[in-house]
């Protein structure tokens, strides 16, 4: 065990810290893009404040596009758009790129979601009393299902999380990366069972910090 | 001043179209406490709907002190719904927020300073007698209370008139009887014209001045409450008053 640690030790500690950058990167910017993306498909929904069903049905229609991609596949087509962004298609922040192409949509998705658990009848209400359309999204959609983005945060984390270990395929860096090198091709089994180990721990990190965060967040809960 | 004229309105059903409202008049003096009432069915949801333009009707008017909302610009008719605050069956308050910022709602999305903002809403929470709930959040309340935090929002951009959905069709009849209480205190008071569509004949006997009994779309029968329910003269007004209800 202590002859594992002293090999591997650092290189781990290495490669958490950059499955846990890209993953934190990659979740800011796809929720930077994804919110606004999300409320545009949820607020043009037919009968929705700013009702437009064929400009939803595009919208709706690119995102299912970029949804269907795997993402392995996804990665390798964006590569000059990476190049161009990063000027590089190898390393953490190329890797980051395509992590954000694909992330984005699935937010949208997450947080279309969760402002559609927002009562129907509290936006009339609000409009009864004037509330213009960007009012209605701030003050009440994304107030009302704050609970409900923060769990839907947790999943989208997490799978933006299992997506930066695909981008170890391309040399990211990251656990994934170090599962490929070490535990795929050169068979040491020892190192895939301590990047699975670390990977599981995260994921139940964030699951258990969100989990808390989203009750504390709900004020229903309050009695 | 509120009057509505010549109201109509349509939907397509699946045999055709259905007459949802059909010529509905109606005009209420300052201070009236103005009842409607009809069974399920009879077209109370979408006056409702139409009196607050989240449904438009097909024609007619509706004029709230003087002018006709149908005719106003969107952005003319956000800023007139202030002349009109609505009270819902089912409170629909922001459960994420507190009583003080659910009062203040309407006040902050109409752009009014702060210092006036807070001022208000501490007297409008007296006016309501939950003054020591500010703080609170929606869940810790009980349904009178909720629905005493929906009034105080109604009021907050001093309307001239309330209109009331069913405001105490899920409330049990002691918190029913303190809710009509607080309505008719607020009319008294402040002067401000109440309209109640209800199925509920004790809450329109216990505070309405006037009603109109809504049956298939249409007034049927309208007056001044004593006299209508007194002497009874169409089959659906019988029917509220229970006297048809043989089983």
């Amino acid at each position: 065990m202590e002859a594992f640690f002293n090999v591997y030790g650092s290189l781990l500690l290495d490669s958490t810290l950059e499955t846990l950058y890209m993953t934190f990167i990659a979740t800011l910017f796809s929720y930077i893009l994804g919110v606004p993306l999300g409320v545009i498909l949820s607020v043009t929904k037919k009968g929705a404040i700013a009702s437009s069903p064929s400009f939803n049905s595009v919208a709706g229609w690119i995102v299912n596009i970029v949804r269907s991609v795997p993402f392995i596949i996804l990665m390798v087509f964006v590569i000059p758009f990476t190049r161009l962004v990063t000027g590089s298609s190898i390393g953490l922040n190329a890797a980051i790129v395509p992590l954000i192409i694909a992330a984005t949509p699935f937010v949208a998705r997450i947080v279309e979601q969760s402002l559609e658990e927002v009562d129907r009848g509290l936006i009339e209400a609000a409009k009864c009393m004037g509330a213009s359309n960007i009012q209605i999204i701030t003050k009440v959609m994304l107030k009302e299902s704050r609970p409900s983005l923060i769990r839907g945060l947790s999943i989208s984390t997490i799978t933006i999380l299992s997506y930066s270990a695909i981008t170890g395929s391309i040399g990211a860096g990251g656990l994934g990366d170090m599962a490929i090198r070490y535990g795929y091709q050169q068979y040491i089994d020892s190192v895939m069972y301590a990047t699975v180990i670390l990977l599981v721990v995260i994921v139940v990190l964030i699951q258990w910090a969100c989990n808390i965060w989203a009750f504390k967040a709900d004020k229903r809960n309050r009695n | 001043m509120i009057k509505i004229e010549n109201l109509s309105k349509e939907f397509n059903g699946k045999n055709g179209k259905v007459k949802a409202l059909n010529n509905i008049n109606l005009e209420l003096n300052d201070g009236d406490i103005f009842g409607i009432i009809g069974m399920s069915g009879a077209g109370k949801s979408t006056l409702l709907r139409c009196i607050t333009l989240l449904e438009r009707p097909d024609s007619g008017s509706i004029y709230i002190g003087g002018s006709d909302i149908l005719k106003l610009s969107p952005k003319e008719l956000r800023s007139a719904r202030g002349k009109m605050g609505v009270v819902f069956q089912n409170y629909n308050l922001l459960m994420q927020e507190t009583v003080a910022k659910n009062v203040a709602f309407p006040m902050e999305i109409a752009g009014s300073p702060k210092h006036e903002i807070k001022e208000r809403v501490a007297s409008l929470l007296d006016l309501v007698q939950i003054g020591d709930k500010a703080s609170f959040y929606p869940a810790q309340l009980s349904g009178g209370q909720r629905q005493r935090v929906a009034i105080a929002r109604a009021l907050a951009t001093r309307p001239e008139a309330l209109l009331c959905d069913e405001p105490t069709s899920a409330l049990d009849v002691l918190t029913t009887k303190q809710v009509l209480t607080l309505l008719k205190e607020i009319n008294e008071k402040l002067n401000t014209t109440i309209i109640i569509i209800t199925h509920e004949m004790s809450a329109v006997k216990a505070i309405c001045n006037k009603v109109a009994v809504i049956d298939d779309g249409c007034f049927v029968e309208m007056g001044d409450t004593k006299e209508v329910f007194s002497n009874p003269k169409s089959s659906v007004t019988k029917m509220l008053l229970g006297e048809d209800l043989r089983i």
